[in-house]
């Protein structure tokens, strides 16, 4: 089999994998968040909380819960890397800087795990297993707590009530990211990953050396960083390491890990608001879009454009041998799809266009299929946009699974949409202003730019991974990226709340002929046109600048 | 007494979230540590450490480098991939070299900069040179000169990127090396100067006369994403058996049949790459025909 055929082999399973999941594994979560049953362990775990698990919150209830949460998740996490040193399993590290351990605080509760630092230099076991990992699996329920709520919004009528994020939180949590991450994180140790508390071995290599193997918690870590689509690596070369991605196949389950529930989530939402037509046509949007990017950039690695790509005869700078270009592209494509962010191959030595496919991923919105929740969210919006435009097309009131789309929605909405770019481009635009933020730039020219607009793009939409050779090591990027990944988070969830409030709170509208049919193959072409033509008008001015003028001769 | 609203939320909040970090924190990774520790699954857990005669020389899963200690390939091993951590193989400090696609243009070494910056395109000119002088094949890639930098022209035109050809520059080629071309479009090409500022010229790779598909494999001349790469292409691994046979005074064949040996091919036929792990095969190597001394 040549690598072109294998290459889309192993797109055409993953697409299998996901088609064969899409049914259990989304009605699995739509039964455990509307499941009125609280498990005999759930009921203690409320009693330690302090939390009643019967009573019900409103839309502020529910995001100042959430914004509650997360920001004593910042400041235990902040306090946890600071004083690592005086905890145990430190490895003899020193306390993680100030505005490190601020960046890192934030970039693991918003579920962006954006990395500045080398985590095998940086953190010891304690605070990665019992700090950063906690948050992959605490940021990742959060996501899907949050369109969850968003989706009872649009079920509901007449009432304030969007359900209780403790028990939403709880229940992700116990009932399906636990459960999955012991089974995979087992699969993955039999694969070679490791899995110990030891600082390390000193081994006498065959040429007379020593190398230092590095140990820790790593197979538990690995299994919910994709499964909570974090992607925040246990050592500096994330899943290219191969420790944390030893063979060809766990790279296939790793990518499928990371696509699972976002791609699950449109069935649960279908479940919510009883109408399972319209968890496909979700999930079709997301599907067109993914796939539109998957074939392209296994195809633009495997033809390798570019001088330095062709002068080596394939793009295989930054590629493990073991995974290979395709497999390693689909890799790229599907973290930056979702806001996974780990890679197991580096975006920055990718083809220029290639790597610019990597930065259009993200310029999305992250809603292709997206992260675990925010992905859905983030899709539906674009959805209320999308009827809203239909609306105006034939002079309509727009209306959405019986809602009406009025200017509250619609301004909700579009807030929603512009708060990532404004982030992206102010960001990357006061970077450019700067010169000792220019010279943090590994390579000159357009790819440069390319460097800092990932990072912010990375940044603000809450996925992590980065054209690495940005030195961001320093305490302006750590701050402005950490601001950018808080505001890039908390904003849009406490818009999305604001919506689902205002929707509950209506009496629904009877479906009539003049209704858009919103499961229909025409609504899913006019929302995959909306999405990429607002991220057209938007970026494209910045992609033109970057990617497009080192790619296009 | 009963405390203010945004107080008692917050103390939910920090209550979860030491319940969370019990849960998830200390008791997830515990538990899949005791697991992983049993037998059967802890020779994997604990690194897949490779022993000979007791001491402990590899992981199974981690690239070594198999040069001498001025850097120097060792003839009687198969060579591993250039690697970006740290000062090569070090797994306290991985990562790729992330160097982009047009990284063409060195920084020479001069007076204000004593060690310059090679570009992504003159490391992977000067590794193809250097595996084919080892392993006597033809060096020779696309955009390569023959002295083993990028073959880059700085070309000065007289109205910026417009107009005539006013003056070239072979960048990569520091004075006073004789430069690749003699002349471009009527015009003699110089050598560079360190120091000089070239930014006013547009940067012109030359792609050359040499084959798309390179006698010395892509691999070889290009750094893995993790820096610990333990594997190469088949096709590397069968370049250097001639040079590892000859040097442990073997039959190549020998040596080929060690590398199928050694060789995954492509799980469940379509899965990755096939790769030949080179550690476990220098290992093999050293085992079954030692070389004296």
């Amino acid at each position: 089999m040549s690598a072109w055929s294998a290459g889309a082999v192993f797109l055409v399973s993953l697409v299998a994998a996901l088609v064969v999941v899409y049914r259990p594994m989304g009605d699995y979560v739509y039964r455990v968040v509307s499941s009125p049953r609280h498990l005999r362990v759930e009921r203690s775990l409320y009693r330690v909380m302090g939390v009643d698990p019967d009573g019900e919150q409103p839309w502020g209830g529910y995001a100042r819960s959430v914004l509650a949460f997360s920001a004593v998740s910042i400041l235990f996490l902040y306090a946890f890397m600071r004083l690592q040193n005086r905890l145990w399993l430190s490895l003899g590290l020193p306390a993680v800087k100030p505005d490190g351990a601020w960046n890192t605080a934030v970039s693991f509760v918003t579920n962006t795990n954006w990395q500045w630092y080398s985590g095998e230099s940086t953190m010891g076991h304690l605070v990665q297993m019992a700090g950063l990992a906690v948050q992959n699996f605490a940021s990742a329920a959060v996501g899907i707590a949050v369109a969850v709520a968003f989706a009872r919004g649009f079920a509901r009528s007449r009432t304030a009530q969007l359900g209780n994020f403790w028990v939403d939180l709880v229940r992700v949590v116990l009932r399906v990211l636990l459960p999955i991450s012991v089974l995979v994180a087992i699969v993955f140790v039999a694969a070679g990953m490791v899995q110990n508390l030891s600082a390390g071995t000193d081994v006498h290599t065959l040429a007379g050396a020593t190398q230092h193997l590095t140990g820790g918690p790593v197979a538990s870590q690995e299994a919910i960083k994709e499964l909570g689509t974090n992607g925040g690596g246990f050592y500096n070369a994330n899943s290219a390491h191969p420790f944390e991605n030893p063979t060809s196949w766990t790279n296939w389950i790793e990518v499928f890990l990371l696509l699972l529930i976002p791609f699950s989530l449109p069935r649960t939402f279908g479940r919510i608001v009883d109408d399972n037509r319209q968890g496909y046509a979700i999930a079709a949007a997301m599907a067109v879009l993914a796939l539109g990017s998957l074939v392209t950039i296994n195809v633009l690695q495997g033809v390798h454009g570019g001088t330095v790509p062709q002068a080596v005869g394939a793009a295989s700078e930054g590629v493990e041998t073991r995974f290979g270009v395709f497999d390693s592209a689909t890799f790229a494509s599907a973290t930056t799809l979702t806001s996974t962010g780990s890679v197991n191959s580096f975006h920055d030595s990718y083809t220029a266009l290639g790597g610019g496919v990597t930065i259009v991923d993200m310029m999305l919105g992250e809603v292709a299929p997206g992260g675990t929740g925010s992905g859905l969210y983030g899709m539906l919006v674009l959805a209320v946009i999308t009827v809203f435009v239909a609306g105006l097309m034939v002079g309509r009131t727009p209306e959405y699974l019986g809602k009406k789309i009025g200017a509250r929605e619609v301004k909700l909405a579009s807030l929603y949409f512009l708060t990532t770019p404004l982030l992206v481009l102010t960001g990357a635009g006061i970077a450019m202003a700067l010169p000792g933020e220019r010279a943090a730039m590994l390579n000159r020219g357009p790819h440069g730019l390319s460097e800092v607009l990932y990072a912010f793009t990375s940044a603000a939409n809450n996925n992590g991974s980065a054209f690495a050779g940005l030195g961001v090591n320093t305490t302006w990027y750590d701050s402005a990226l950490g601001l950018a990944m808080l505001l890039g988070r908390f904003v849009p969830v406490v818009l999305v709340l604001g919506l689902a409030g205002s929707l509950a709170a209506q009496k629904p509208v009877p479906a009539s002929a003049g209704t858009l049919q919103t499961h229909r193959p025409l609504f899913v072409a006019m929302l995959v046109g909306v999405t990429v033509i607002l991220v057209a008008l938007t970026f494209l001015p910045a992609l033109a600048l970057g990617p497009l003028a080192e790619g296009v001769r | 007494m009963r405390l203010p609203p945004w107080l008692a939320q917050h103390l939910a909040a920090l209550r979860t979230l030491l319940v969370l970090t019990v849960i998830a924190g200390i008791a997830y990774p515990l538990a899949v540590t005791a697991i992983a520790q049993l037998h059967g699954l802890r020779h994997h857990a604990n690194g897949s450490l490779v022993t000979v005669d007791h001491t402990v020389v590899a992981s199974s899963l981690i690239g070594q480098s198999f040069t001498d200690t001025g850097g120097k390939p060792l003839l009687r091993y198969v060579q591993t991939r250039p690697s970006a951590a740290g000062a090569g193989y070090d797994p306290t400090a991985t990562g790729a070299s992330n160097f982009g696609p047009e990284s063409v243009v060195d920084t020479l070494p001069g007076p204000a900069d004593p060690t310059g910056e090679q570009s992504l395109l003159t490391r992977v000119c000067a590794r193809s040179l250097a595996v084919g002088r080892l392993e006597g094949v033809d060096g020779a890639r696309p955009y390569c000169t023959p002295d083993g930098v990028g073959a880059v022209l700085g070309v000065f035109h007289r109205d910026g990127v417009t107009g005539g050809v006013t003056r070239v520059v072979s960048l990569n080629q520091a004075c006073p090396a004789a430069p690749f071309l003699t002349t471009y479009r009527g015009v003699r090409v110089e050598c560079a100067r360190p120091g000089q500022d070239y930014s006013h010229a547009v940067v012109t790779p030359i792609r050359g006369d040499a084959p798309a598909h390179p006698a010395v494999p892509p691999d070889a001349v290009t750094a893995s994403g993790s820096g610990l790469d333990p594997a190469i292409s088949p096709a590397y691994a069968r370049l250097q058996a001639p040079r590892v046979a000859r040097a442990r005074g073997i039959d190549v064949t020998t040596v080929d049949r060690l590398i199928t040996a050694h060789t995954t091919r492509r799980a469940l036929g379509f899965l990755g790459e096939p790769s030949v792990n080179v550690v476990t095969l220098n290992t093999d190597l050293d085992r079954r025909y030692p070389v004296p001394g």
